[in-house]
């Protein structure tokens, strides 16, 4: 009778093995939804490269838990709506463990209630408005967010640029430009500056001539913007051509390639904040650039590592949770604490915010220049 | 002052761009009495054409420049004839509305086509013409604002010349009086109809030049807004009536540039709409349309 259990036991270890090896051929699926085509392609392509450098790694590790993970991409062509669509797909055919939200914040706040119905994680890359994750417990990004980045530009253009008189230019059909204006103006006033111009535009707008013109009346010495590349690289090249020689300055939208292609040499003199440098001389940067060079022949912006840090956080969280149920993998996401990623340590606070340090940088001849590191 | 004159300035350049869209709704309605509504793609087709013929010459010389606008002209003329003749002729004779959703139909057509040829990431338009900016008293004046303004009062000028002086105007101006009694003396009303797409295309390839010149960054949905736009213009100023799209392109452009120098710019577009709904209160047919009864 003594056999018995054990004998029990055995069957069972047998028919376990037999389950997990069944499943080790069958992928971990994680979600991606961003814009890979459209006016804000450059954020989803720049970010698609990171996760696919960060799943490769993993999986040449031998994946998490035992299997591989897989990425199903899918792209929200940068259009109103078309997130929230595609997160359900995901989650009810692809039947994702976790969403990455690689696009604006306007597309993570699309995705978030969904993802919090179907109580699986939502990780976003780059969104930095703080509703994105505000009352949802499966909502989390591993960047910086607004108030800390309005507080950044603000500081940067009272103390850097010298800049008393500033005028304002927000996109008011974008909930990560609307927010971060709001936190600009009250840092900005706070630090003793004043807000000459107060002008705003809708996504997708061309001609800004007529706001910044009416900017120009108002004679300030720096002007805000806070939108994303596509209208930045316009706002600037107008500016340059009505006489605006004055410093722009803007948030981490402004952080593309296309940024520079569309506008030229009317960026330079142009400022902005993002999350990490290319030029730092930190090892895991380094080691980053090192690799994504030699897979896509490019310098990353900062969406592509703050991707790949996702990736990475998503894979170490499954791996302390021990299974990809979504509650079990929401609290190891939770509990994230000092995760060495390429864009600085990551430690998930209790609002399921990552604070990292922001970094501005410079455009000079057609090239973005590492200026200043601002600690949270 | 300054500031007036410089917003006028931008509205009017704005405007002009406007009106060469506008132009081609109205041409289009004068003689087939229907809307369409590929025309906002033909404009983007127009823009591209200009993309990729401006890599071939060089930047920033005015014979480049007139060279790419050319190009895309003739390219658009071809583009527009040959919608016609496949999509809009075999419906000659069946109702308006057929022939209306057959013009949405090749809009997304040309649009999702776009997407797939050009890509969807929006793309840098080459600077094909000499830009320099000039300073008048405080008045800043680009040198892309007169491009726009020139060539919209150019092509303005040909298009009252070819409608007024010229035998196929002339027949165009038959054929929107009465397309059967045309016909009866000896117009060719195929001929004419395909000239007119022909020319209105032409002038959205004007159009998408000259706006993405002003606004550098072209995709295959640029043209939904300015088109919606151009088509309010149209009927603004009469719809079928080409002096009238030019003015409601005008008005339309000077308007929305006042607006959105202003507080209220988040309602740039509502305002816009709200004057066109004013004005076709007192005046249904348009500010220069003429009020026809309709023939029972």
């Amino acid at each position: 009778m003594s056999r018995t259990p054990s004998a029990v036991a055995v069957t069972l270890t047998c028919l376990a093995l037999a389950v997990s090896t069944a499943r080790a051929a069958d992928p971990i699926k994680l979600g991606e939804v961003g814009p890979l085509t459209g006016k804000e392609a450059a954020f989803g392509q720049s970010a698609h490269k990171g996760i696919t450098l960060a799943i490769e790694e993993i999986n040449a590790r031998g994946g998490v838990l035992g299997r591989p993970l897989a990425i199903a991409s899918e792209d929200n062509q940068s259009k109103p709506g078309d997130s929230a669509t595609i997160a359900k797909k995901l989650l009810s055919r692809d039947k994702v463990v976790a969403i990455l939200g690689t696009g604006t914040s306007s597309n993570c706040l699309e995705i978030a209630p969904i993802c919090q119905n179907a109580k699986v994680p939502l990780l976003a890359t780059t969104a930095t408005n703080p509703e994105v994750t505000e009352k949802r417990n499966y909502a989390f990004r591993v960047c910086f967010i607004d108030p800390f980045q309005g507080a950044v530009l603000a500081k940067f253009a009272r103390e850097s640029l010298k800049a008393k008189r500033v005028a304002l230019l927000t996109s008011v059909s974008s909930s990560y430009s609307v927010g971060l204006s709001k936190v600009f103006r009250e840092k900005f006033l706070a630090a003793g500056g004043t807000i000459v111009a107060d002008q705003k535009y809708g996504e997708g707008d061309k001609d800004f001539r007529a706001q910044l013109t009416a900017i120009r009346a108002a004679n300030p010495e720096a002007i805000a913007t806070t939108g994303n590349y596509t209208e930045g690289a316009l706002i600037c090249k107008q500016a340059r051509d009505l006489g605006l020689t004055i410093p722009i300055f803007a948030g981490d939208g402004w952080e593309a390639p296309e940024l520079i292609e569309i506008g030229g040499a009317s960026v330079n003199g142009s400022y902005y904040c993002s999350h990490y440098s290319s030029e730092s001389t930190a090892p895991e940067v380094q080691a980053f650039v090192k690799k994504f060079r030699a897979k896509y022949h490019e310098t990353p912006d900062s969406m592509a590592p703050l991707a790949y840090d996702a990736v990475m956080v998503v894979a170490e969280a499954l791996a302390r949770a021990g299974t990809t149920d979504g509650a079990k993998l929401r609290d190891a996401l939770a509990a994230t604490k000092n995760f060495p990623g390429v864009t600085g340590r990551t430690t998930i606070d209790a609002d399921r915010n990552a604070s990292k340090p922001a970094v501005v940088l410079a455009v000079k001849n057609g090239r973005t220049e590492f200026l200043q590191s601002i600690e949270p | 002052m300054a500031e007036f004159l410089q917003q006028l300035l931008n509205g009017l350049s704005l405007g002009a761009i406007y009106a060469l869209i506008a132009l081609g709704y109205t041409m289009v309605y004068g003689v087939l009495r229907f809307i369409n509504f590929a025309h906002s793609d033909v404009f983007m087709v127009g823009a591209f054409i200009g993309y990729y013929a401006g890599k071939l010459v060089p930047e920033g010389t005015i014979w480049g420049g007139l060279l790419v606008l050319a190009i895309a002209m003739a390219g658009c003329a071809i583009l527009g004839m040959t919608i016609e003749r496949l999509a809009y002729r075999p419906l000659r004779g069946a109702a308006t509305l057929n022939v209306l959703i057959t013009a949405i139909g090749v809009s997304l057509l040309l649009e999702y086509s776009g997407q797939v040829f050009f890509g969807a990431a929006p793309r840098t338009f080459p600077a094909v013409f000499p830009s320099a900016n000039f300073s008048v008293g405080g008045l800043v004046i680009s040198s892309n604002q007169i491009v726009v303004i020139v060539v919209a009062t150019l092509l303005m000028i040909a298009l009252e010349f070819i409608v007024h002086r010229t035998k196929i105007g002339t027949a165009m101006r038959a054929v929107s009086l009465n397309p059967k009694a045309a016909q009866l003396v000896g117009i060719n009303n195929d001929v004419v109809i395909s000239f007119t797409f022909g020319l209105g295309s032409a002038l959205a390839a004007a159009g998408g030049i000259l706006y993405a010149l002003n606004y550098p960054s072209i995709e295959p949905l640029m043209g939904v807004m300015p088109g919606l736009k151009a088509f309010v213009a149209a009927v603004l100023g009469g719809i079928g009536n080409i002096p009238g799209a030019a003015l409601g392109g005008l008005i339309l452009g000077v308007v929305e540039t006042f607006v959105n120098g202003s507080q209220w710019s988040t309602y740039k577009d509502a305002i816009a709409f709200a004057i066109l709904i004013a004005i076709l209160l007192f005046r249904p047919a348009g500010l220069l349309g003429k009020f026809t009864v309709e023939k029972v």
